[in-house]
């Protein structure tokens, strides 16, 4: 097959705004401390973790840092991404941005890929803990890539939430305050099942993001589990585009 | 015409914005959208930017309807919204170049694009400093380079000036005229001088409804109340100036001729004259042939500030009524 340069070019070029907001975002994250902190926190609180209980349960394993860092997230996530929306609302700047020809879409996009990113970076240096077991004892890697997997995926959906909660105000704090409930009600629906009646139990179940992550951590991908993943995803942002253009109404 | 504006209205609820609106911008004309605070002057801007659409009525830009070809129409103007909205933590080379790659610039373009507006707006020293460091008329000077980096047809400035100390105007002001020498520029302002130091083209608007539009020249001639030229003649005696008083009422279009007092042998007189007629010539003609000694003669028109103060007050009142 032939590959047609000038086509495909015409096909990148077609992303190029959400690559610009996308390394204008990543760079306002690095310029400021966020991302630094960012980083900070996930490496000592699992460093911390990880020291205190590997030892003492004696087994080569991420398990506990894989059930700990969907909880750091709850927290460290809506911090990531209050800003950015409510920013430029609150800043003026949204006016500047909507006016520029872009589709709304790609201003979401950009933004969304932007905080995703930084959580993946803030997860990288994690790393270290796994190379540090692989020297001390045999360790099963299927469930350390379907963990970090399901960390990014859960990554992912929490960032569109704590967007659409950016966008739904110019107050940061207010922003922080709707993406952790939510995010917090999707971790927690498969924790409550047995308060809900028995009709509703599975598809709770199937609502819970931690639900499908400890599937995935397990190391089995399933369809399901993607599935959920990729329209929790794409509803999110869906809605955030709507709320990006209720200026419009 | 750069910009055709048909019956726009703009309902926020219940309340109307901009209540059935019309007007042309030619291009290359600079014009000056005056009115109180609230008058709907941002409020029409946004939607000629393409920020919110209209409830009613039709916008073109270059000839292409907002609505129809919104992204052509964005990409032939450039903003600066009102309170000059910028990203305070990027320095001034960043945020520009991210402008110019919103709008679809780059490489060779882009940097030359950069250049000339960082050369163009005076931000030179500057450019490598972030914009929350920079004093306002700076910032105002940034607010412009992103507007223009494009090189749009057609410029739109909501109060540019507003906030500056008296010298930053007159700069901000000079750069407005010099950039809007190639361009059609559309501000809005409260302040007068501002329309009277840049505009060709006033439109004043209040309560959302246009009162007036026209040149500068033609809003003071429409709106001119009758006007009042003060003189001063020399005469020796009391009584010749007794006689001289009734031969005023004799000139056309006087309306009243009013005795302001002797200084020495100087009297003073002032004339009212009715609406829209320059009488000065026919009062030289007549002292000529009469004789008098005519030390000084001055007209008193009204100024634009009259004029916009007359249009904006009396329709708030006659809506209140």
């Amino acid at each position: 097959m032939k590959l047609n340069i000038k086509e495909l070019s015409m096909h990148l070029s077609k992303f190029s705004n959400v690559g610009t907001i996308f390394k204008k975002e990543l760079r306002s994250y690095f310029n400021s401390a966020v991302a630094y902190v960012v980083i900070v926190v996930f490496l000592a609180i699992v460093g911390w973790m990880y020291t205190s209980s590997m030892f003492l349960i004696n087994v080569a394993s991420l398990r506990m840092m894989f059930e700990l860092v969907p909880l750091v997230f709850l927290f460290v996530v809506p911090a990531v991404t209050m800003r950015l929306l409510a920013e430029e609302k609150k800043a003026g700047t949204i006016e500047l941005l909507t006016t520029k020809p872009l589709h709304d879409w790609e201003i979401i996009a950009g933004k969304f890929l932007a905080a995703w990113a930084l959580i993946g970076i803030a997860l990288l240096p994690t790393l270290i803990y796994y190379i540090t077991i692989v020297f001390l004892g045999d360790i099963d890697n299927g469930p350390v890539i379907g963990g970090y997997v399901g960390l990014l995926l859960m990554a992912g959906v929490y960032v569109a939430i704590g967007l659409l909660a950016s966008s739904l105000t110019e107050n940061q704090i207010v922003a922080f305050i709707i993406g952790l409930l939510l995010m917090f009600a999707f971790y927690m629906m498969d924790k409550v099942l047995i308060f809900v009646p028995d009709f509703m139990t599975s598809v709770v179940e199937y609502l819970g993001i931690d639900f499908h992550f400890s599937n995935i951590a397990r190391g089995v991908i399933d369809s399901r589990d993607i599935v959920y993943f990729g329209s929790m995803l794409g509803f999110t942002l869906y809605l955030s585009v709507v709320s990006l253009e209720k200026r419009k109404w | 015409m750069a910009i055709t504006v048909r019956n726009l209205t703009k309902l926020y609820g219940a309340e109307k914005a901009v209540n059935d609106i019309s007007f042309d911008v030619k291009t290359g004309e600079i014009l000056g959208f005056l009115g109180p605070n609230g008058a709907g002057k941002t409020t029409t801007m946004k939607i000629i930017t393409c920020y919110m659409p209209p409830t009613s009525g039709m916008v073109e830009v270059e000839g292409l309807d907002i609505a129809e070809h919104s992204f052509d129409v964005r990409k032939k103007i450039g903003y600066l919204p009102e309170m000059n909205p910028l990203y305070l933590d990027m320095n001034v080379v960043e945020y520009l170049e991210y402008s110019a790659r919103l709008y679809g610039l780059k490489d060779a373009l882009l940097r030359s694009r950069l250049k000339e507006m960082i050369d163009v707006c005076g931000i030179a020293d500057v450019r490598r400093k972030d914009i929350g460091e920079l004093s306002k008329g700076f910032r105002q000077r940034v607010g412009l380079a992103q507007a223009m980096i494009h090189d749009p047809e057609v410029l739109i400035l909501d109060e540019p000036t507003s906030g500056l100390d008296p010298n930053q105007i007159v700069e901000i002001r000079n750069l407005i005229r010099q950039l809007g020498r190639a361009k059609t520029v559309v501000l809005s302002t409260h302040i007068l001088s501002e329309v009277q130091a840049t505009c060709d083209h006033v439109i004043i608007i209040n309560e959302g409804t246009i009162v007036a539009d026209g040149t500068l020249e033609q809003l003071q001639q429409d709106f001119r109340g009758s006007e009042k030229i003060s003189l001063e003649l020399k005469a020796s005696t009391t009584n010749a100036m007794i006689a001289i008083y009734p031969k005023f009422k004799d000139i056309q279009h006087v309306e009243s001729v009013e005795y302001g007092g002797q200084e020495g042998d100087l009297h003073k007189f002032s004339i009212l004259t009715q609406k829209g007629f320059d009488i000065r010539e026919e009062i030289f003609r007549r002292a000529v042939s009469e004789g008098w000694v005519l030390m000084e003669m001055s007209r008193k028109a009204t100024s634009l500030e009259e004029v916009f103060h007359k249009l904006t007050t009396a329709e708030t009142t006659n809506n209140k009524q």
